[in-house]
């Protein structure tokens, strides 16, 4: 062994004089956007201190003289665990916080709540959501959260007759498939994608480079972000999920002197991007979707999420402080995450429903279709495809490694 | 209707860019040399275990993700976080050196008990090929999901212990502090493993069982002691592929995130000859290059894994055998 030992010193010795180097040099150019000033002519957007809330939403607790089977069950059929798991977290405590203000106000009526877990993927999904469809207790579903995972079960929950209101997939396509039972609760990409050219206008963006994953939502996503960016666009690159290595997609980015990228795809992906990014001297913003604003990109970006902005169709709930408050209550302390207040509305409006005696799956189904009321983000009214009518679009912003509103960048 | 056109560019979906490869043609092999160097440490491991079982180890794909989190919980017990710290050169090199000491041995001792639980009782029973192939495979989900129910599904957050700096710069491609210190230290890991095996008195015991298992026994070799020593070797510079992996993907350490870069790497052992430590080397450098040259060619980084395996079966079909061929038993010193 001991030649080992000897033979271990040169590695140790290279390695020392090659920090040795590191010091006497300059440091050339890959800064990693130390200071978080964003370079060329960008503009920094101010961040939101609060929101207006419709003061007609309607909340979960009714009227609290609503009387109902024990066994009405709502069921949430989503992410739990998995790369992208916060999401479905976010949502379900949204729904959870739903229940359990309508149970505390309504003792005649106690909705159960139960829980499925896709862990987001669409070759897993399928399970769980034939198996929500087949308990016949359970007469209205929320989710499915991703959009690969609800285009692999949308005709599951139809041939159920099941209704079920999605918080937060945002596939243009999914409304296209005569599902009577899809309903979405937000602006879908088609809403999504336009915004990102209204943001980068907003910031000043000359030139913006579009990457995208090999995910539904990512490539959706960037087709219309591509669209609506026009003469803006100043390059594309694909990558995939679980990728981390970005090395190439930086050195095009930089090769295209763009001074915005948008990433089209998921947080797992979205903070190694950014930080590489960062990393080889990109100087621009970065820009995430929905998929990419979580507090988790902030944790694995590092500082480099200094530069990041999202846009998002999700009300910012940590700026209604009554909801953020309760929120927290069920959620360990966590505050309000992306689409908490949409999980929330979905089920208040599942609520609504069963107070009204729609308690079977036709009766509220048809109730959802002819619903039209005010939530807590929006006016709730669906077409006959099962999107809704007012889309608006937030812009969100890193800001002291928190994500926060800095308000409706596009109104749909 | 534009949206049932989604997953299907309209474009022609193969193109090549030449001119693009040519511009990049720096960065591309800067990039490619430095992770290239990644998949040849962890490839060793690969290739010393099948020089002297014929086993490949599905799970050492795991053992390198153990070394990443032990780089990052020690380095995030050192103070660092998702910032570019300041440091001064000692402390710096201090603090690689115990991230290196925490990752190597982490995986070593992984890689040994892996060993230990899921090898060595079949060894003794005498079980066929196929039976320490199935518990290879079944180690290696058993210890993603043991990750995965400790830490979550999430990636832990990023930690950096180098700052990010530029060195030098070849034309207009800047050459950074830590693609030099990973370059560097794993040629230096390897030509030390390579030399450990070839001169060294123990070196020439893990040939000699490589070569002929009952007639090493015979000539006094411990054939236990070897093997384990095998493992420890492939955890040791796993570990240290942890550490570098991590100095390039700081938030790297996730429950699967060793999977991708595991067949990688053992792609990169059967390229350049499977059992050849040289090999080894080589092939990790040469499926880094390819795969950052196809996905400029081709335009996009989903080309990349298609064009390395599309190159590792076209050599394959020109020399079965890997590049260097050889194996380890044919080593001479």
């Amino acid at each position: 062994m001991r030649a080992t030992q000897k033979l271990a010193i040169p590695a140790i010795v290279a390695m020392m004089a090659v920090a040795g180097c590191a010091n006497s040099s300059s440091g050339g150019g890959g800064g990693s956007g130390s200071g978080g000033a964003l370079g060329g002519d960008l503009k920094n957007l101010p961040v939101q201190s609060k929101i207006d809330v419709p003061s007609d939403a309607v909340k979960p607790a009714g009227d609290g003289k609503a009387k109902c089977d024990p066994n009405t069950t709502i069921g949430y059929v989503g992410a739990m665990t998995g790369d992208n798991a916060q999401l479905g977290i976010n949502i379900y405590n949204g729904v959870q916080l739903a229940v359990n203000e309508h149970n505390k106000a309504n003792p005649g009526c106690q909705v159960k709540f139960t829980k499925f877990d896709t862990e987001g993927d669409p070759t897993k999904a399928t399970g769980p959501a034939t198996k929500a469809t087949s308990d016949k207790n359970i007469i209205g579903v929320i989710g499915l959260p991703f959009s690969g995972e609800s285009k692999a079960t949308g005709k599951i929950f139809e041939n159920a007759g099941l209704a079920h209101i999605t918080p937060s997939a945002t596939d243009p396509a999914l409304a296209d498939n005569g599902w009577t039972t899809f309903f979405r609760g937000l602006g879908n990409d088609n809403v999504q994608g336009p915004a990102v050219s209204k943001l980068a206008d907003k910031l000043g963006a000359k030139k913006v480079y579009v990457v995208q994953d090999d995910s539904t939502y990512g490539i959706g996503l960037a087709n219309t972000a591509t669209k609506g960016l026009g003469d803006k666009l100043a390059g594309t690159d694909k990558v995939t999920t679980k990728q981390k290595d970005f090395s190439a997609t930086v050195q095009k980015v930089l090769d295209s002197k763009a001074d915005a990228v948008f990433y089209a795809g998921y947080y797992a992906e979205g903070a190694p991007l950014d930080q590489q990014l960062s990393d080889g001297g990109f100087k621009g913003v970065f820009i995430g979707p929905d998929g990419v604003k979580d507090p988790e990109f902030v944790k694995q970006a590092g500082d480099a999420s200094k530069n990041a902005y999202f846009t998002c169709p999700c009300i910012p709930g940590d700026l209604i402080p009554e909801f953020a408050t309760a929120y927290k209550g069920v959620s360990n302390g966590q505050a309000p995450g992306t689409y908490s207040v949409e999980g929330y509305d979905a089920m208040t409006i599942m609520l609504a429903g069963i107070d009204k005696g729609n308690t079977t799956r036709a009766k509220l189904k048809d109730f959802i279709k002819s619903y039209d009321a005010a939530g807590l983000s929006k006016k709730y009214k669906w077409d006959s495809k099962g999107e809704l009518s007012a889309l608006p679009v937030y812009g969100y912003k890193v800001d002291g490694g928190v994500i926060k509103s800095v308000g409706v960048i596009s109104e749909g | 209707m534009l949206h049932e056109l989604a997953t299907a560019s309209s474009e022609s979906w193969i193109s090549f860019n030449w001119d693009s490869l040519f511009s990049n043609f720096l960065p591309a092999t800067r990039d490619g040399i430095t992770y290239g160097g990644i998949y040849a440490l962890v490839a060793v491991g690969y290739t010393l275990v099948y020089g002297v079982l014929n086993l490949i180890n599905f799970a050492h794909s795991e053992v390198f993700i153990s070394g990443a989190y032990a780089v990052v919980f020690t380095l995030t017990g050192l103070g660092f976080d998702g910032n570019s710290p300041n440091l001064g050169t000692i402390p710096l090199i201090g603090d690689l050196l115990v991230a290196l000491l925490a990752g190597a041995v982490t995986s070593a001792v992984v890689a040994v008990l892996v060993e230990r639980i899921a090898y060595r009782p079949l060894r003794a029973r005498g079980a066929p090929r196929l039976a320490f192939l199935i518990t290879a495979i079944g180690v290696s989900f058993a210890i993603q999901y043991l990750i995965f129910l400790w830490r979550g599904s999430v990636a832990e957050p990023s930690v950096r212990m180098v700052p990010v700096k530029a060195i030098f710069q070849i034309g207009d491609t800047l050459i950074f502090l830590n693609q030099i210190i990973i370059v560097v230290a794993a040629l230096a890991m390897m030509i030390a493993v390579d030399q450990f095996v070839r001169r060294t008195r123990t070196g020439r015991g893990i040939r000699a069982v490589a070569q002929d298992p009952d007639t090493a026994t015979l000539m006094g070799v411990s054939t236990e002691r070897i093997i384990v020593l095998t493992f420890a070797i492939g955890g040791l510079l796993a570990g240290a592929a942890g550490l570098f992996y991590i100095m390039q993907v700081p938030s790297g350490a996730i429950y699967n995130g060793g999977f991708v870069l595991g067949i990688k790497a053992f792609a990169a052992a059967v390229l350049g000859g499977i059992g050849n430590i040289r090999g080894a080397l080589l092939g990790g450098f040469l499926l880094g290059l390819i795969g950052n040259y196809g996905q400029y060619l081709l335009g996009d980084a989903q080309w990349n894994d298609v064009v390395c395996f599309v190159v590792l079966l076209l050599v394959l079909m020109v020399r079965p055998e890997g590049i260097l061929g050889s194996s380890l038993a044919k080593v001479r010193a």
